[in-house]
């Protein structure tokens, strides 16, 4: 296929999206499918042309991880998350862990300093309350340890069999310190791109204990609040551009979103990637890319190319970011494309994933 | 991690690299045959960084691809009955049949899962007595030994509730059917490794001889690949047709006769229709006469199925390399990853869909870059 190079070969046309409006957008789908929740693709069309159009406003549809509100004097920032994590208590964490750290950290990735949460509980009848107790125990430690108060909360009950134990959804307010703009068009060519820890492992860990899967040693899920790493990021460098948590859809996806809403390119270093050998070794296994596996307690941080290492040292000094590392930067060839130079020399696309992941047969 | 990082070494894939372009004198076309295969030539880059006289086309060695629409439909059918969990490798539900797929059935209700070893689907058979459970064996002499072994131990832990659609087929009888096609552009085959793992080496030569061509077995690490290209190079360049094992660390000549036992117990030889290409004698498995009972054909009614292939799909010319992905009409406008219309715009080791990833980088445009966000 080295011809494969010459340009001069027919072209195509890209997908067709016109006519799409609410309420028939979903072409390919009239129910849910699992795809709808991978964070790809299909989940991308169902918030862009479901819940925005129903919604619609210039405050949601920034679509940045948290939303930006004017209030008088000050900016505040406002998420809201659902988890329907499976199994509840998993490695490293807990569905109460990832229900505070998840909105805690969509606030932080609008360089915002959390300050309420709520809390909705859906329990399933018939769940002990044992369990409920030990969630809501993880819930409050996650919330005392982000430095963020719960400040209204609900629970609902659903019948035996329309729920899986315990669902729960939380949204969360901010205060986004003065001369902060953080939203996710703001990436510029030469921007550098930096990671603040290891990838894959928030998946890999849930992988484990969902599908039972041994592989040789026990991956801790890396769920953490990221207001501290933020805070200590933005004194050294309030110009950050974009910050994201590369959760759902791992890292490729948060970096085509991103390249897509920036009209800009990410050229991205294989080599560089900060893959744990554990992470590694599962996604050969499996045929998975960890590229695109979820990651909790992570960051990406799009920064001027001349704070880059001011950036990096600073990530590199707090606990949650001591493997920080710059693993690409943005440039101006190919607008809304991720491409990762190969360990080898060559080149590939990193595409926004349409679903979920799926293991490969071979 | 052991036994990869070691073949991924970038200054030995430099020296194999200059090593081809010191050999190559002229035009060469050699086919990979197995999708995994092709899944680490795209990742890595390789096919750029070979000289420009290689051509490397992609082969029908990709179990998703090749695995017959009525076979999908059938499976589509099964899953969507009450009572039955269906069971599959994560690849396959995403698989266009006539006009859905596994996901699409899933959504409509039906019990489908994804499972990493057919032992796990035997195991809900076990723990589910009032549902049939159905596992989906699809796949070419790699995935062939545990689904026999899964029916093997049904039989002999007596579990009646669990059945095996099965659609295998073996990779010797596709490169003859290749190499007898009159448009056939192939010069040298890389063989899938990992069949080879299995089967054994013995079927190859009488093809290399009748078709004069070299045949290498290949693995699938990018300095496993690069040797298999080197070495299929140097046959070509010296005129010679013979096999050579460029994967000795998983490749014994013999296989592995467990496995090949328990093949030949379970299965039995049948011609086997691939999907885009039509039948091909003796291509296939089926369950022998002794297991029968487990064969989900048998115990579901599903011979009326109505089977529409796309009319404008040309992903069989596409798996015999007789056209490039880009040479097919559809290709990029109603074919895309998203909507495909053939298997081969499916799975990332169907050549379409890579070929359309990588054609992306080569001309982009803003249009493009804000249909995917």
């Amino acid at each position: 296929m080295a011809d494969a190079l010459d340009a001069t070969g027919p072209t195509y046309a890209p997908a067709d999206f016109s006519g799409w409006t609410c309420p028939a957008p979903l072409r390919d789908h009239d129910r849910v499918v699992m795809g709808h929740g991978g964070g790809g693709t299909l989940s991308a069309e169902l918030v862009e042309h479901l819940f925005v159009p129903a919604f619609g406003n210039d405050v949601l549809s920034e679509l940045g991880d948290s939303a930006r509100l004017p209030a008088s004097g000050e900016r505040l920032a406002f998420s809201t998350d659902s988890f329907v994590v499976r199994p509840l208590f998993f490695p490293g964490g807990s569905i109460g862990d990832l229900a505070v750290n998840g909105t805690v950290n969509d606030l932080a990735m609008a360089g915002a300093r959390p300050l309420f949460l709520s809390c909705g509980f859906i329990l399933e009848e018939g769940v002990e309350l044992a369990v409920v107790a030990r969630v809501a125990e993880a819930f409050g430690a996650a919330a005392r340890a982000a430095g963020v108060t719960v400040a209204t909360g609900d629970t609902k009950v659903v019948e035996a069999g329309h729920g899986d134990g315990v669902f729960i959804n939380t949204a969360g307010i901010g205060r986004i310190p003065d001369g902060v703009d953080i939203h996710p068009r703001r990436a510029r060519p030469g921007d550098v791109i930096l990671v603040s820890g290891a990838i894959g492992v928030h998946g890999v860990a849930i992988m484990s204990v969902r599908e039972g899967l041994e592989f040789g040693v026990e991956i801790e899920s890396d769920t953490a609040p990221l207001g501290d790493l933020v805070a200590n990021l933005l004194a050294a460098c309030p110009d950050v551009h974009v910050l994201r948590d590369p959760t759902r859809g791992g890292l490729a996806t948060t970096l085509n979103e991103i390249a897509a809403a920036s009209g800009v390119g990410v050229a991205l270093e294989e080599d560089a990637l900060p893959v744990p050998d554990a992470v590694a070794n599962a996604c050969a296994l499996l045929g998975l890319d960890p590229l695109y596996v979820a990651n909790e307690g992570k960051l990406a941080a799009f920064v001027p190319p001349d704070r880059a290492d001011a950036c990096l040292a600073v990530l590199r000094a707090h606990p949650l970011g001591k493997e920080a590392v710059a693993v690409g930067r943005c440039v101006p060839d190919h607008p809304g494309m991720v491409v990762s130079a190969t360990g080898l020399g060559g080149t590939r696309v990193v595409d926004m994933p349409l679903g979920e992941q799926l293991p490969r047969i071979c | 991690m052991k036994y990869l990082d070691e073949f991924n070494d970038p200054v030995l894939a430099r020296r194999l690299f200059d090593d081809i372009r010191a050999l190559t004198t002229r035009p060469w076309s050699m086919m990979e045959v197995c999708g995994g295969q092709t899944h680490s030539i795209i990742r890595h880059g390789i096919d750029q960084l070979l000289p420009d006289e290689i051509e490397l086309i992609h082969g029908p060695g990709c179990p998703v691809c090749v695995t017959p629409l009525e076979t999908i439909d059938k499976a589509l059918e099964i899953a969507s009955r009450p009572k039955v969990i269906f069971c599959s490798f994560g690849d396959m539900l995403r698989v266009p049949g006539s006009g859905r797929d596994l996901f699409k059935v899933k959504s409509q209700g039906g019990d489908v899962r994804v499972v990493y070893s057919p032992l796990d689907a035997l195991r809900l058979a076990q723990d589910n007595p009032d549902r049939q459970v159905v596992f989906f064996g699809i796949g070419f002499e790699t995935t062939a030994p545990p689904n026999a072994m899964t029916v093997y131990q049904a039989k002999k832990l007596g579990i009646t509730n669990f059945s095996l659609l099965v659609s295998h087929v073996r990779v010797p009888p596709a490169i003859d059917a290749i190499m007898n096609s009159p448009d056939c552009r192939v010069q040298a085959f890389l063989a899938a490794g990992h069949v080879c793992t299995v089967m054994g080496t013995a079927e190859y030569p009488v093809l290399a001889e009748r078709h004069k061509v070299p045949i290498v077995v290949t693995g699938f690490e990018p300095l496993d690949i690069l040797e298999g290209i080197r070495r299929a190079v140097r046959q070509l360049e010296t005129g010679r047709h013979v096999v050579e094992n460029a994967y000795p660390r998983a490749v014994q000549p013999e296989g592995s006769p467990a496995a090949r036992a328990m093949l030949a117990d379970v299965f039995e030889v049948t011609d086997r229709p691939w999907r885009g290409i039509g039948v091909i004698p003796q291509s296939g498995w089926r369950l022998s006469s002794r297991y029968r009972d487990y064969d989900a054909e048998h115990r579901f009614s599903v011979a009326d199925i109505d089977t529409r292939e796309s009319t404008v799909c040309r992903s069989g010319e596409v798996l015999q390399g007789l056209i490039k992905p880009h040479e097919c009409a559809a290709f990029g406008k109603q074919c895309t990853p998203r909507n495909p219309l053939g298997a081969t715009m499916v799975s990332s080791e169907g050549a379409c869909a890579a070929y359309y990833l990588y054609r992306r980088l080569q001309l982009p445009t803003t249009e493009e870059a804000s249909s995917v966000g």
